[in-house]
């Protein structure tokens, strides 16, 4: 809808048909573009995953419920995780990177325009062709259905046997075609990061922002690897007679796990720390103070990048490890708390002694920081082994991850969107809308995810279509749905702010929140190619450098 | 654009207030649920923190040193968090003026490695022992073997030592601390991954087709112990579910003395065991004493002892016996239960045949 609106408007401006607007982005090659691109693809999905998660929710509001059938409710909960992951939460923080990192470190575009727009484009193609599922799942032999094999597509859940038609093949391919799209921008922005960072920007000088980016893109080769061939080798199993995972034949479906959890968790660090570059940027700006530890804050973060690559049987403890590799990945899943700990911490010391600014984005970096706290927390417990025997499979883990994706990472994004909405669209938003929406969501997500925890300590399975009446679960998920309900009506106040507001907000002006990072000194949409002349840079605040010439940050680095 | 602007700092002291106040008692409820959730023994709730076999206890146990731990790090943080909040907010005097920008700080950040790094050790000390004392438990000379196969979507059970075969309800013996009997669970898939999950006796261990796996529990009361499949093993996951009857060691012997016997042959009931062994009941179906051999499905040698079918999808009544056989999709959508399609007299003549089966 948005896409539309800015396609309209660049028609207006240069008087030209719509094709021709159309056209120009669709092969455009420009960073911003795509940045916007990705930003408005995953914004559609979004709406698509939350109306699966709200179909998931009605089911359960009470025992015993007939609102879809089994099969159709483990078709939604595949297509919510596998969409939310891969095709909202991916795509919306490679937008962000994909627009923001070179105007933060003084650059024109990504390294490698073309493979930019390739790699959107794959992106884009794989959240296709996993949708067309729905109508070409079952192949020639009748009607679509999507993949329900979970989001995790467990062996051998997924072999020809127990998974007939195309399905599963659906989803293979998707994640298969999509994760190209990833390596290739996670190539863009090592390359842009690494060699186009303008004169004075050292590596100790770019914005957190950047680093964050550059840790993220550093995991993103190692881990979509592991996740690729385990896809190869499942179409292999499938269609060429390979017995990878292949039980009856000898084959190993703790093997698909290890593939699919080296991918998996690491994953999740490839999602949270963009979210921190958020945290970094707006934190420091809305508590007019330096982002608190910059070194520690890079140092951490390359330490949660390797700690994070071996953790991942931390899914696996109840699959009958031997006593030595339980202990090993609970050790290695504690210690990766130590430097997310660091962070916390640093944001806090970023905050202490500042000016604290309540605006939407500080207010949802706020919610982030309460939340990231107890998502962390009952990481922990998790890292239990013999504690996670009971909570791992259990809503309990539901409740926690959700902590982490929604409390924690989409609070971010939300931040972020509020935060560089004035750069992207040139136009403020309307605070009003944006506080009820913060309010709301908090409201909603806190009545959901909070007492979700509690149904899962008294034995509730996820992934379950229905439950028994008599256990204690019937309340709870009852509030629960009312929860994800509020959630839901929050996240369209936020759409509509986004539309209204492109129309009707007030013209931003380059800097409206009195930052300090340089996509703030270009105008706002910033101009093709960002930089009239490209700028120097004496320390990590320029702007603060430009604003404050008798106190210059320069002095101090 | 600026009705934000207009609020004042009272609003904001307030609104904070609300934050931090919402916060409180969510977290409350979170720490309570962990601390005080002990559900009377009568009562189904299949509660994590009301154990009653040991290796349950003992993960009780070490999940209160974890919660205790966890939740004094949160009030912690959660109260500098809500001071910063509170104490820096911006006010309206002096709207220009920047605060002293400080860029960090050695000791402090110091300190705040050094402390989680601590609290980790100790955490993974009680871990790392607790795993050992759960996983590596010997098994002891009066422990009893079964084994559990998961099927989609039902459990078969298999007294190796004892000869008997049943499903969806495991029958133990209850486990005296001063003489333990306990029972030492050896875990099969025949299809999908599942993972067997009674939350008061022990926690979760998957049976993974081709990967064989080993759990035990060694209950301390007699009853009924509500569990499920905690694996999504495909379209009926949500009703493979699990009852275990932890009988006292008369009941346990009685009950096997039972189990241990061939199927009842009533005579007046042969022409429903003529329409058993006639139709493709037998392909999938067992009968002790018939020609019934089939292991797709439940072995219904004595059916009547149960008091589900399904997996626990439905009461044992001759009502759903019918139903079942006739139109499984009512009680369980997508179980691999085909519609059998019997004439009126052959369904009636089955299931009073299969009620005899106790």
């Amino acid at each position: 809808m948005s896409s539309d609106a800015i396609a309209i408007q660049t028609a207006e401006a240069t008087g030209r048909p719509w094709v021709e607007t159309l056209h120009e982005w669709v092969t455009t090659v420009d960073h911003k573009r795509l940045g916007v691109l990705y930003i408005l693809y995953a914004l559609v999905f979004l709406l698509i995953a939350g109306l699966e998660a709200m179909i998931i929710r009605i089911q359960l509001i009470r025992p015993h419920n007939d609102f879809v059938s089994p099969q159709v409710f483990n078709r939604m909960f595949t297509m919510h995780g596998t969409t939310m992951i891969f095709f909202v939460v991916m795509p919306v923080l490679f937008g962000f990177a994909n627009y923001l990192v070179p105007l933060m470190i003084g650059a024109r575009d990504m390294a490698f325009p073309r493979l930019n727009a390739f790699s959107f484009w794959l992106t884009a193609l794989g959240g296709l062709l996993l949708y067309f599922s729905f109508l070409g799942g079952n192949g020639l032999y009748g009607a679509g259905t999507a993949p329900d094999v979970g989001w995790w597509a467990y062996a051998p859940l997924t072999s020809r046997a127990f998974s007939p038609g195309h399905s599963s093949d659906y989803w293979t391919i998707a994640l298969l075609v999509s994760g190209f799209g990833s390596m290739g921008t996670a190539v863009n922005l090592v390359a842009t990061i690494i060699s186009m960072r303008c004169p004075g920007m050292s590596l100790g000088r770019m914005p957190l922002f950047a680093w964050l980016n550059l840790t993220m893109a550093g995991m993103v080769f190692l881990v979509i690897g592991p996740l690729t061939a385990a896809q190869l080798m499942l179409c292999v199993d499938r269609y060429l007679g390979g017995h990878f995972f292949d039980t009856q034949a000898g084959g190993s479906a703790t093997l698909w796990m290890h593939f699919f959890w080296i991918f998996g968790h690491p994953e999740v660090y490839v999602l949270v720390i963009p979210a921190f570059a958020f945290l970094s940027e707006i934190v420091p700006v809305f508590s007019r103070k330096p982002i608190f530890g910059y070194p520690v804050m890079v140092g951490a973060t390359i330490c949660i990048g390797f700690v994070s690559m071996s953790v991942w049987a931390h899914h696996m403890f109840t699959i009958g490890m031997n006593s030595y590799a339980n202990s090993f990945f609970a050790i290695t899943s504690m210690v990766v708390g130590v430097p997310t700990g660091i962070k916390i911490f640093n944001w806090l010391g970023t905050m202490w002694g500042g000016r604290i600014i309540f605006k939407t984005p500080m207010l949802f970096c706020i919610g982030f920081l309460f939340q990231f706290l107890i998502a962390g927390l009952t990481g922990i417990m998790l890292a239990t082994a013999p504690f996670n025997w009971q909570l791992s499979g259990s809503y309990f883990v539901v409740a926690h991850f959700h902590y982490v994706i929604v409390g924690s990472i989409l609070f971010a994004i939300f931040g972020a969107f509020y935060y560089w909405y004035p750069k992207i669209t040139g136009r403020r938003y309307n605070e009003t809308l944006g506080k009820l929406h913060f309010w709301l969501f908090l409201i909603g997500f806190h009545l959901c995810f909070d007492l979700m925890h509690i149904p899962g300590l008294h034995g509730m399975p996820r992934r379950i279509y229905t439950y028994e009446p008599g256990r204690g679960w019937e309340t709870l998920n009852l509030l629960v749905t009312i929860g994800a309900f509020v959630q839901g009506i929050a996240v369209l106040v936020f759409v509509a702010n986004l539309i209204i507001s492109y129309f009707k907000g007030a013209k931003a002006g380059n800097d409206p929140w009195d930052a300090w990072t340089l996509e703030w000194s270009v105008s706002s949409p910033p101009p093709a190619y960002n930089f009239a002349a490209v700028p120097t840079v004496a320390s990590r605040r320029p702007l603060w450098d430009l604003k404050h010439p008798e106190d210059p940050d320069s002095r101090y680095e | 654009m600026r009705i934000g602007a207009t609020m004042h700092k009272a609003d904001w002291g307030a609104m904070v207030g609300r934050v931090a106040g919402i916060l409180v008692l969510l977290a409350g409820v979170l720490l309570a649920t962990g601390l005080c959730m002990a559900a009377p023994h009568d009562n189904p709730v299949p509660s994590i923190f009301d154990p009653h076999s040991t290796p349950a206890e003992s993960i009780r146990h070490l999940s209160h040193f974890v919660l205790s731990i966890t939740g004094a790090i949160f009030l912690v943080v959660f109260t500098l968090l809500t001071y910063a909040i509170v104490k820096f907010r911006a006010k309206s005097e002096n709207p220009g003026r920047e605060p002293a920008q400080v860029y960090g700080s050695t000791q402090i950040e110091l300190a705040w490695t050094v402390i989680p790094v601590l609290i980790v050790a100790v955490l993974f000390a009680a871990t790392a022992q607790m795993i050992h004392a759960i996983q590596d438990a010997p098994e002891p000379a009066g422990a009893m073997d079964v084994t559990a196969i998961g099927h989609q979507f039902w459990w078969e059970f298999r007294y190796p030592t004892l000869g008997i075969v049943t499903a969806n309800e495991l029958h133990v013996p209850v486990s005296d601390p001063a003489h333990p009997t306990p029972t030492f669970l050896r875990l099969l898939s025949a299809d999908t991954d599942h993972s067997f999950w009674v939350p008061q006796l022990a926690g979760k261990t998957d049976l993974i087709p081709n990967h064989p796996n080993e759990t035990w529990l060694d209950p301390h009361d007699t009853g009924l112990f509500l569990g499920q499949c905690a694996q999504y093993c495909g379209t009926q996951h949500a009703k493979m579910l699990l009852r275990v009857y932890v009988d006292s060691p008369e009941d346990f012997k009685a009950w096997t003395r039972k189990q241990q016997q061939p199927a009842n042959q009533d005579e007046k009931e042969a022409a429903g065991r003529q329409v058993f062994e006639s139709t493709a009941c037998l392909n999938c179906h067992a009968i002790n004493g018939t020609n019934g051999t089939g292991r797709f499905g439940p072995d219904l040698t004595h059916l009547m002892s149960r008091r589900t079918i399904a997996a626990g999808a439905a009461e044992n009544t001759p009502e759903n016996l019918r139903l079942w056989i006739q139109n499984p999709d009512a009680i369980k959508t997508g179980s691999l239960m085909p519609a059998m399609k019997l004439s009126d007299t052959d369904l009636d003549a089955l299931v009073r045949y299969l009620e005899t089966l106790r």
